[in-house]
């Protein structure tokens, strides 16, 4: 099965950003824009769902803070103590002082990277995947939104060309539906 | 659009006042005079357990003496210090006579000391503010142009609180309290370390400093207020350009001068301590407070129906702020704690001894209230657009930040002789009253919005 889509291409992000609103307001499906850099606010224009990432960043650098304060009980308290220093080395709670940057930074440490990892699982990205971009100067200084065809793909070629789009083409595409 | 002090603020800013020199007075006037009437009223205090403050510090004190008792570095317990020749301020005092003399100091100290922290507290709240407004103007910030005439009203006590901080240093000068032991020469004629640094530590240069501090920065205050007000009524951009180049400047000034200030003004009552990032550990302070107050008085205007092209992303923005310098204090607070704790060099560890033994609960408490509170509460970015909880957690780090300030002076000057009575409620409710007043006051001198700003319209367009 194939579905159509056009390609407006635009090189300017202020006048993407404005497109997408009118795009939107009159009610066409904006399947994905590409861009060479984050565009502030067009997510919201686009009217995507918030992203839920900063709750899993939150309980990464709780989990991270979890381990650290076991590692360090477990290493330097209970396994082996050691008088550093003069400093009592059989209680945490006396010690803590000494352990906070170990669990400041693997609390960064655990938030940093799982939230990565999980943005790399949640957008399918992995190590030779395929580019999935349709023009490669998307990652140079073009804008590309992709709009899905409905009835009148003459009023959508309009319009589009209207919003300050340099240029737009219509695309079979193929594969899933 | 003009904003016009309400009666209804005026009278409770007056009588705030009103209620807050009265209380102050009576803690000037109980204060004794001589030290048979300061044992008695020590005496008093235990026998009766009246004092909420008292009993509460005793207790604990006497607990933590326990824990520390074999510690080597103890120094500052006040009931033992007579034979402890560690570093503190006592140590001029080493033999039991003197400690009453002492104990009489402490306690004739506590209204000033008291008075010195409220004092301090609210003129930092105009400086961290005057910072801020600078570092925006040098920046040439395009979000925060609606917020110049908040943050101008709140600069406006800077003036008047800085006026009132050099007159308690002066009187301090002339021997009238003893918050400040370097400047006692019976203190320092036994006292080598101070001996040594007497070529910074004296009374004449001390407030030479104090003098070209505050000329500097309310010569700031002034111009960039002058210039800020002619900007709305000229077409160029002439003013904007001076007022951008002159806040570079000041920003140079301003971060030695409010550096020395806080070594002058604050780590030297402490005469034999030091910490190397004091003055940025001062600033931190000042700022998330300024930050804070500009945040609130701006919801307070926007809730009379003023300022309506202040939208939810500047509120965002300072909440950022907010949550930012919190953290920016923790972090100053901890390096500075965690590294004279590891250390424990007698000189310096006695700083947080006295602290911990006879502070505990604010000393700790603070840290929950200027950290954990603000980070929970102002993480989330939704919560960081609603009012309400910017209001919440800005009482929340007014207060704690002058516990932070009442945590640096206190120990010094009353030692374990401290509680919340009359003189640091009073002397709190009369510098909030007058900072109300001169704020509010000066809000209603110019228009809120500086219309002539050339980046006025990118501030109103301010969408994050």
């Amino acid at each position: 099965m194939s579905s159509k889509v056009i390609h407006a291409i635009y090189d300017d992000d202020d006048v993407l950003l404005h497109a997408v609103k009118d795009v939107k307001a009159a009610n066409h499906h904006i399947e994905e824009v590409f861009t060479p850099f984050p565009v502030h606010g067009l997510d919201k224009a686009m009217g995507l769902a918030p992203t839920r990432i900063a709750i899993a960043s939150f309980m990464f650098g709780c989990l991270g803070l979890s381990i650290a304060i076991w590692l360090t009980n477990y290493i330097m308290i209970e396994d082996w103590p050691q008088n550093i220093g003069g400093k009592p080395s059989f209680s945490y709670l006396e010690n803590v002082p000494a352990f906070v940057p170990v669990l400041f930074e693997m609390t960064i440490f655990f938030a940093a990277h799982l939230m990565v990892i999980t943005f790399y699982l949640r957008s399918r990205l992995w190590p030779f995947k395929k580019a999935e971009n349709p023009m490669p100067s998307t990652t140079d200084d073009k804008f590309l939104m992709e709009v899905a065809v409905g009835d009148n793909e003459k009023k959508l070629v309009y319009l589009l060309k209207k919003t300050g789009a340099i240029e737009v083409k219509v695309h079979e595409k193929k594969g899933e539906s | 659009m003009m904003y016009s002090f309400s009666k209804n603020l005026k009278i409770f800013s007056l009588s705030l006042m009103v209620v807050g020199a009265v209380a102050l007075g009576i803690g000037f006037l109980s204060a004794p005079t001589t030290v048979e009437e300061a044992k008695a009223m020590v005496a008093d205090a235990r026998g009766h357990g009246g004092h909420g403050g008292h009993v509460d510090h005793d207790t604990h004190a006497d607990d933590h003496a326990v824990a520390y008792k074999d510690e080597a570095h103890h120094s500052d317990h006040h009931d033992d210090h007579a034979d402890d020749h560690h570093d503190n301020n006592d140590e001029a005092y080493a033999h039991s006579d003197s400690h009453d003399k002492h104990l009489l100091h402490q306690l004739q100290n506590r209204p000033w000391a008291a008075t010195y922290v409220a004092a301090l507290f609210f003129m930092m709240i105009a400086l961290g503010a005057l910072a801020f407004y600078a570092i925006q103007r040098a920046a040439q910030a395009g979000w925060s142009i609606l917020l110049f005439r908040v943050m101008e009203g709140i600069t406006a006590y800077l003036l008047p609180g800085s006026i009132i901080v050099f007159v308690l240093l002066v009187l301090s000068g002339l021997h009238l309290n003893h918050l400040f032991v370097w400047m006692d020469a019976e203190v320092v004629a036994h006292d080598e370390i101070i001996q040594n640094k007497q070529s910074y530590l004296n009374v004449p240069f001390f407030l030479a400093r104090a003098l070209l501090y505050i000329v500097g920065w309310n010569l700031y205050r002034f111009y960039s207020r002058k210039f800020s007000l002619a900007q709305d009524n000229d077409n160029g951009i002439g003013y904007h350009k001076k007022n951008f180049r002159l806040a570079a400047g000041f920003l140079v000034f301003y971060i030695v001068t409010e550096s020395m200030m806080s070594w002058d003004w604050i780590m030297s009552v402490d005469p034999h301590w030091f910490s190397t990032l004091f003055g940025w550990y001062v600033f931190a302070s000042m700022i998330v407070t300024a930050v804070t107050v500009i945040a609130m008085v701006t919801i307070y205007l926007k809730s009379k129906g003023l300022l309506e092209e202040v939208n939810d992303s500047h509120i965002h923005d300072l909440g950022k702020f907010m949550f930012g310098f919190s953290v920016f204090w923790t972090y100053l607070w901890f390096s500075q704690f965690m590294l004279i704790w590891y250390s424990n060099i007698p000189e310096e560890v006695t700083y947080f001894i006295t602290r911990i033994e006879d502070y505990n609960l604010l000393f700790f408490g603070m840290v929950v209230m200027n950290f954990v509170l603000p980070l929970l509460i102002l993480m989330n970015s939704d919560y960081k657009r609603n009012n309400w909880f910017i209001i919440m957690a800005g009482i929340i780090i007014v207060l704690g930040h002058y516990l932070d300030f009442y945590n640096m002076i206190m120990p010094a000057t009353v030692g374990d002789r401290w509680s919340f009575g009359l003189s640091e409620l009073g002397s709190a409710s009369l510098f909030a009253g007058l900072f109300l007043y001169v704020v509010f006051s000066a809000l209603a001198k110019a228009p809120l919005k500086p219309k002539g700003d050339p980046l006025v319209k990118e501030s109103e367009n301010f969408v994050y």
